[in-house]
């Protein structure tokens, strides 16, 4: 494919990311942090928390399986989870943390429980999205092109 | 529990009130008992006193009676011896019954007790043949029959007129007179008899009875002798009635007592000798006095006894009544009191529920502000940075035109809340000073450079004057004051499209003696100024722009005073430091040439939301909060702000500030994030300025003056040609001539060409060693280019003296390894964040990897060396004292150990040791910050109280995540030494 139609592509998906606020601001401040100093940061904080944020999210799942749900140590670890997707910008993820808190501070457990699937839903979401972004951008960089920056 | 609670507190107030009146109730008992007792005790005293009083009357009435009765035995006893004399010493009796009675009747008013004397011989039965003899009558007895045979008589042969009847009577032939015969011989005393009604006038009376003895008795002569040596006795009846009646009569008093005399001889049936037996039934308190007629045998006793009972005093109803009533009305007094303590008490306790309320309204509505501002910003964020996306995207003019209004619009909600945030601060009270050394004419420049695009697209002059006598440092707190200042300038150049913005700052001390100096000077230039309007049709005022300003103190007149005031200027400065120790009043003044503020909104300018009119919003954009923040915090400062302002003419803004000036500070113990440190290699160059608007020449000077430049003016080219051409002593300065500086207004192609030909000439001529760099200074970026052509440099206004440091040094060829590259002009804090962080050590903790890694990456990027923990715990085995960290940011919420008590241990840490090694050449080696960390939180959520706990717990500061560059150069601005040694000063 032709680097332009690539880095156009690029631009489309992350658009589309924003539109449908997959991603928020704090990923392009992400993406400014990036410099030729530290090449792949914006793939190594993402892939840190695909891996974080997969382990809470299966520690979550098993803790609510479980008979007797320690509901601190849920509320810690989304309270770690929204923490990781503030940070990287995954907007949605971060929303959805943010009712479960909600409605943890309310004492509603079923609610709480409610917010179990959209999360990891959401997290299956941005995870594939942001792997095929990753994806066509080591296309662009083997075809020999920058990424195209955001602007702030 | 909220019901229960509450039945309970009523109940208790129930108790509670009948317990009030309960005491009311028994006060007014109590008040009526002390009535009692006050009543019954007068009452006491006052019978006492009548008491009193009749002891001491019935005893005189005693005493009296007695005496005349002594009185009346007196003359009796003279009787007795009249007749001893007359009757038995005489031989014979010169006495007879006519002489007695005629005596006796001539000395009855002697004896005013007796009704009448008599005198009876002593008979005894041998004798009374002889004596009735001589008598020629018979003796007879009470009866009126002759007496019966008796061993003696006793006869009476003398009588008063008054009891001749008794005349010829045996007076031993009556019972009672017997025995008082016998009594009165036995004691030779006068004797009385048993009171009985009398013969004659029918009143009690008594008769008395003395013996006559013959002469020569002895005194202490036995029973015989005196039976033996009696005569005779003498005899009178005493009307005891008439006795006390006369007697009472003569004393006061007589009405009000009953007194009763009782011959009391038989104790246990007293007889009465004077007044009726009382038959009322009314006993009332009686005296008895003792009465002592002189009679061995008998015992007399009056009894007196008020005649009505005693009357109850006045007093004693009034005086406990008006005790009563003062107990009514203390109790009153203390019911009123406590009921309206009680209700205060109620009232107050409401108060401070309400108080309380309110203040949780307070906190309320802070932490909805707080929030919603929060929540606000993140989807504006979204917004922004769209918008920013779909600028980069081809676009029409008109879809251009729509997302740019967008994301101008979208800028100016995030200042608003900002703005309302600090507002929020300013009431709630929070905001507080702070007091850091500070460069004021760098922060200056600072504020001015940040509006210097906007001054370039209006092309309206932009200029910063710092006068001398102005302390390079002082101690105050800067952001706030830069605040102000950014909203001034920021107004006016919102509201300018031509002329000119001038900020002056000036020595409060000075400024006022100028003025003052000045008014004198001012009618007179006055005058001056209107002939120049009448005679030249092109007139311009002295100002910086050549604009007419709203304050005309503010003029080329003025301050041409105040240039050339520095001697004295800087006495007063001194004095004034003598005055008030090492504060520092400035007065800055911002002066604008604008549209200046309509009359009838002057009044209303710092209210809070107020602009001019809708239509001034509409047009300008703000939301007027602004001002009211500026008063706020000028007023904080310890200062005042006015303003002067005329519509269509321009206003100025003037306020005066405090801050404290410490002589002792070294520029190098300051943190030089605050102070500039201009290049010295500029010191003692030459230049030469033309212009030919004094103010703005002062102005470019006062930055040359900064860098050490020496400058002369010329108000035109041709001048500059004449007085560097010329012979007239500029010799020195023509020879080192090094910079030439131009106006961009002064300056014109023809003249300009003849002027560098000449300094070509000089050159050839060997008078000048260098052609002078020539460099224009112009408000606009206009025909850049094309000026370009003609100057070594195009320096746009506004004049900043690190820029014009830098292009000097640019064209002078210096070596200049400070970098200006255009994009750290353009952005200010990111490359003031590359100078705060550059090569700081920087510890990040936060337990959530990713956290940690953006984090680590932002810090990274403005060339911090970050190093990574997880755990609080971790952290502080890193962070023994002394530190080798710069600064660490520390996540708030980590499980083990949080962020508070991580930074409280370091702090505890730090104090235990810089107390062990705390030793004058350490501190002085190693300075304070390698003792004192600053800590940073991290956290997700900005409110108020967040901070407040951070400061608490020994931090320096927050940083709400994720980091903005704003944010985050605010919140380690303060905290963290730049490191000027890390970039090279020239």
């Amino acid at each position: 494919m032709d680097v332009s139609m690539l880095q156009r592509t690029y631009t489309d998906l992350l658009t589309s990311l924003f539109r449908e606020g997959i991603l928020n601001q704090q990923f392009i401040e992400l993406q400014q942090l990036q410099d030729e100093n530290n090449p792949g940061f914006v793939n190594e904080v993402v892939s840190l928390f695909f891996e974080d944020a997969g382990r809470l999210i299966t520690e979550l799942i098993s803790n609510f399986n479980q008979q007797a749900v320690d509901y601190k140590k849920v509320d810690a670890y989304v309270h770690q989870l929204k923490g990781s997707s503030a940070s990287i910008g995954a907007e949605k993820i971060r929303s959805v943390c943010q009712t479960f808190r909600e409605y943890y501070d309310k004492n509603d457990i079923q609610g709480c429980y409610n917010c179990i699937q959209p999360l990891k839903q959401e997290f299956m979401t941005f995870k594939s999205k942001l792997e095929a972004l990753f994806a066509l951008e080591q296309q662009i960089v083997a075809a020999g092109g920058s990424i195209p920056m955001m602007r702030h | 529990m909220g019901v229960g609670g509450k039945q309970l507190v009523s109940v208790r107030k129930k108790r509670w009130w009948l317990n009030r009146t309960a005491l009311m109730v028994l006060w007014v008992f109590i008040s009526g008992l002390i009535w009692v007792g006050l009543h019954l005790y007068s009452r006491r005293d006052s019978m006492q006193k009548a008491e009193d009083n009749l002891v001491s009357m019935c005893n005189d009435r005693a005493r009296m009676l007695q005496d005349q009765f002594a009185v009346s035995v007196n003359h009796f006893q003279a009787l007795a011896i009249l007749i001893s004399t007359f009757h038995y010493e005489k031989h014979p009796s010169v006495l007879d019954q006519d002489t007695f009675a005629y005596y006796t009747a001539k000395t009855a008013l002697e004896r005013p007790l007796l009704n009448g004397v008599a005198y009876a011989q002593r008979v005894l039965r041998s004798e009374r043949e002889a004596f009735e003899r001589r008598q020629g009558w018979t003796i007879k007895s009470f009866e009126g029959t002759p007496s019966p045979e008796k061993d003696e008589y006793a006869a009476v042969i003398y009588s008063q007129e008054t009891v001749s009847y008794i005349e010829a009577l045996d007076m031993m032939s009556g019972e009672e007179d017997h025995e008082n015969i016998l009594k009165a011989r036995a004691t030779g005393k006068a004797v009385l008899t048993n009171p009985f009604r009398l013969l004659g006038s029918n009143h009690l009376g008594v008769v008395l009875t003395f013996a006559v003895y013959r002469s020569g008795l002895p005194k202490d002569a036995t029973l015989e002798q005196r039976i033996e040596a009696t005569l005779g006795y003498l005899g009178g009846a005493f009307d005891v009635e008439s006795l006390v009646e006369n007697l009472l009569r003569q004393l006061a008093g007589n009405q009000d007592i009953v007194v009763n005399v009782y011959d009391v001889t038989n104790a246990s049936q007293p007889l009465i000798m004077y007044g009726a037996q009382s038959t009322n039934s009314y006993q009332s308190p009686s005296h008895v006095s003792v009465l002592d007629f002189g009679d061995p045998f008998r015992k007399h006793e009056m009894k007196c006894r008020y005649r009505q009972k005693v009357p109850i005093p006045l007093s004693a109803i009034t005086t406990p009544s008006g005790v009563f009533v003062i107990c009514m009305l203390a109790g009153y007094i203390l019911f009123a009191a406590w009921s309206r303590y009680d209700s205060v008490k109620e009232d107050w306790r409401k108060s401070e529920e309400l108080k309380l309320r309110a203040e949780a309204a307070d906190v309320a509505k802070s932490q909805f502000l707080a929030t919603v501002s929060h929540e606000i910003r993140t989807p504006m964020n979204g917004v922004l940075g769209m918008l920013d996306m779909l600028l980069d995207t081809d676009l029409n003019l008109i879809q251009r035109d729509c997302a740019q209004t967008a994301r101008v619009c979208g800028k100016a909600l995030i200042s608003l809340m900002n703005e309302v945030l600090d507002r929020e601060k300013i009431e709630s009270g929070k905001l507080e000073l702070e007091a850091v050394p500070f460069d004021l004419r760098f922060l200056l420049d600072d504020v001015l450079s940040l509006f210097s695009s906007k001054s370039r697209e209006k092309g309206i002059e932009l200029a910063v004057f710092v006068s001398d006598n102005v302390p390079q440092v002082v101690i105050g707190d800067p952001g706030r004051f830069r605040q102000i200042i950014t909203n001034l300038v920021g107004n006016s150049v919102k509201f300018t499209k031509r002329g000119h913005i001038f900020v002056q700052v000036h020595l409060a001390g000075s400024l006022y003696q100028c003025i003052s100096l000045s008014e004198e000077v001012e009618s007179l230039a006055k005058n001056i100024q209107d002939k120049m309007l009448v005679d030249t049709f092109n007139y311009t005022p002295n100002t910086l722009s050549g604009f007419e300003a709203a304050d005309s103190t503010n003029n080329w007149e003025n301050f041409r005073l105040l240039l050339n005031e520095p001697c004295s200027g800087l006495n007063a400065s001194e004095h004034a430091c003598k005055w008030t120790s090492n504060k520092v009043t400035l007065v800055v003044s911002v002066e604008d040439t604008g549209i200046g503020i309509p009359v009838h909104a002057q009044d209303r300018v710092f209210t809070p939301f107020m602009q001019v009119d809708s239509s001034a919003s509409r047009m300008y954009g703000g939301t007027g909060i602004g001002l009211s923040i500026s008063k706020y915090l000028v007023e904080l400062m310890g200062g005042q702000i006015s303003f002067v302002s005329r519509p269509h003419v321009g206003s100025t803004f003037t306020f005066t500030a405090m801050f404290q000036q410490d002589e002792n500070i070294e520029f190098g113990d300051l943190h030089s994030a605050l102070v500039e440190c201009l290049p010295d290699d500029l010191r003692g160059m030459n230049a030469f300025l033309i212009d030919g608007r004094p103010v703005r020449s002062s102005v470019t000077m006062y930055h040359l003056k900064r860098l050490g430049i020496r400058a002369d003016v010329a108000t035109n080219i041709k001048m500059a040609l004449h007085s560097i051409s010329g012979q007239n002593g500029l010799q020195r300065t023509r020879k080192q001539l090094q910079v030439l500086l131009v106006e961009r207004d002064a300056w014109d192609l023809e003249t300009y060409s003849i002027l560098l030909d000449q300094l070509e000439e000089l050159k050839k001529k060997g008078l000048i060693s260098e052609t002078p760099k020539t460099i224009l200074l112009s408000t606009s970026e206009l025909n850049r280019a094309e000026l370009n052509l003609y100057f070594d440099m195009v320096i746009t206004k506004p004049l900043r003296a690190s820029t014009l440091a830098a292009c000097l040094q640019n064209i002078l060829r210096l070596k200049d390894t400070r970098s200006l590259s255009g994009k750290e002009k353009e952005n200010g804090s990111a490359s003031a964040l590359h100078r705060l962080l550059d090569g700081k050590k920087i510890l990040v903790v936060d337990d959530n990897k990713v956290n940690l890694m953006v984090a680590a990456g932002s810090l990274k990027k403005y060339g911090a060396n970050v190093v990574c923990v997880e755990r609080g715990r971790d952290a502080l085995a890193l962070l023994r004292p002394p530190h080798d960290f710069d600064a660490c940011f520390m996540d708030i919420q980590m499980p083990e150990m949080d962020g508070f008590e991580a930074t409280r241990q370091i702090r505890l840490m730090e104090g235990n040791e810089k107390l062990r090694s705390l030793g004058p050449t350490t501190l002085e080696h190693s300075g304070w910050s390698s003792w004192r960390l600053p800590v940073l939180a991290m956290t997700a959520d900005v409110i108020q109280a967040t901070y407040e706990e951070c400061i608490k717990w020994g931090m320096d500061g927050y940083i709400s995540k994720p980091f903005d560059e704003e944010q985050l150069y605010q919140a380690i601005s303060g905290s963290l030494v730049s490191n000027s040694n890390a970039s090279p000063v020239l």
